[in-house]
């Protein structure tokens, strides 16, 4: 069968990585080609990378960081962040990434999952989508949020990833914001609830601190892969560890 | 030794340029195939109507290519492209080997991620690639072949499905051996060696 992935996840800002909190307070976490081959040695099975830069200088260096890493590695990676249309997209797939990751201009424009998907294939369009919890009437819902998590859009995450699915998304990447970069566990409900509802496979990130809640993110969320940021950038463990932990627990991955 | 990597528009070259590089092979960039060049890598991604529309005005050079023996080594699309037809859409293979491509029967497609090739078959290909080694696809189809004989490895995503196919110089990967770590780096390297021979 095919194995759980371990994806670590780089937000670039003009040129560097950095980390923050719920999208904020971002500190640096290193040189991005030099963080990428080190997970690539220490066995990730793919990588992420997102541009946070808001500048046209920064989406530039973006476009060098993406030759770069292509050049250096040798599994896969997707690259979000800026990707207006599927020019863009075309743009960072030429530079040599393997996935466009698509987030704002696909809520304001859904035909752009669609224009990306059909001229390069459901395999290279991945959905991003950031979520956070929302209580209505004693009622728990996921509402998207565009623009880095800034905006709220009104949509239902669930039918939202939906949604990307029938418009020729071939995988979603689900931050659950509530969790980002607090290392408390995965939003293992929001998780659950847009597995079990879509035939692509999901990405589960936000909120990895612990190397159980990789394992609950996958049994208990359905996540069919695991992206995580600070815990790796800051040394908390290492890839090597957490996919030990998973095959002790059963779970396949790729050793 | 020179490569030729066919640049039909299909495929993200970047990645197998730099792979196929990195081995110590010197890469030309092809509209179709030559006779100046050793070996030849087709790398697609995408949809088989598209491939097959894009390959449609060199299906004579490719076949001329591949049935003078001539070292080919199709990836993903490229694989598929192999192959009569798709249920994909509409538009030929080359009809090298004969089967169709279908959709892959499981809970949840396109496969992507890190699976098991196991070999079915020897083959120079995968010399030194033991049972159980995990390559990278991303695929939603996959072929069908009428001839067992040219399945040379094997995955299994809800079904068993060929991974890997070959006859005489040609070959087939459905994963992608450039993001594939070190198991695809052997089998590119294994291709380049059996080319040279």
């Amino acid at each position: 069968m095919i194995a759980k992935r371990i994806i670590p996840c780089l937000d670039v800002h003009h040129g560097v990585v950095v980390k923050g909190v719920s999208f904020r307070e971002l500190q640096t976490a290193g040189d991005p080609v030099a963080l990428a081959s080190k997970y690539v040695e220490d066995g990730a099975d793919e990588l992420a990378l997102l541009d946070i830069s808001a500048s046209i200088e920064g989406r530039e260096t973006f476009v060098d960081v993406i030759r770069r890493v292509a050049s250096e590695i040798n599994i896969p990676f997707t690259v979000g962040g800026g990707v207006r249309s599927a020019e863009d997209a075309y743009r960072i797939l030429a530079n040599g990434a393997d996935k466009v990751a698509v987030n704002t201009a696909a809520i304001q424009n859904p035909s752009i999952i669609s224009q990306i998907s059909e001229r390069f294939g459901a395999q290279c369009t991945v959905l991003a989508i950031d979520a956070r919890r929302e209580y209505d009437s004693g009622r728990v819902w996921f509402q998207v949020y565009s623009h880095s998590a800034t905006r709220p859009t009104g949509l239902d995450a669930v039918r939202w990833a939906k949604k990307g699915e029938e418009l020729g998304a071939g995988e979603i990447l689900l931050t659950s914001i509530d969790q980002d970069g607090r290392r408390t566990g995965y939003d293992i409900e929001l998780l659950r609830r847009i597995s079990s509802i879509v035939t692509i496979p999901v990405i589960a990130s936000g909120g990895a601190g612990d190397l159980r809640h990789f394992l609950e993110a996958i049994k208990q969320g359905g996540a069919d892969a695991v992206l995580a940021a600070s815990v790796f950038h800051y040394g908390i463990y290492t890839i090597k560890q957490v996919k030990e932990y998973l095959i002790s627990q059963g779970v396949e991955v790729r050793l | 030794m020179k490569v030729g990597i066919l640049n039909l528009g299909l495929s993200n070259l970047f990645s197998i340029t730099s792979a196929v590089k990195k081995l110590g092979a010197e890469v030309i960039l092809l509209e179709q195939p030559t006779t100046e060049i050793d070996a030849l890598v087709f790398p697609g991604v995408g949809n088989f109507m598209e491939g097959a529309r894009r390959t449609q005005g060199i299906m004579g050079e490719l076949l001329d290519y591949i049935s003078s023996g001539a070292p080919y080594l199709g990836v993903c699309l490229g694989m598929q492209l192999l192959f009569e037809s798709s249920e994909e859409g509409p538009g030929d293979g080359l009809g090298f080997f004969r089967g169709e491509v279908r959709r892959l029967r499981a809970a949840k497609v396109p496969h992507m991620g890190w699976n098991k090739i196991t070999p079915v078959r020897p083959s120079p290909l995968i010399e030194d690639v033991q049972p159980g080694e995990y390559a990278y696809f991303m695929h939603s189809y996959a072929p069908r072949p009428v001839e067992e004989r040219i399945v040379i490895a094997i995955t299994s995503y809800g079904e068993d499905f060929p991974s890997i196919v070959g006859g005489g110089a040609v070959f087939g990967t459905q994963f992608h051996p450039e993001k594939s770590g070190r198991t695809g780096e052997k089998i590119l390297k294994n291709y380049l060696q059996a080319a040279k021979r």
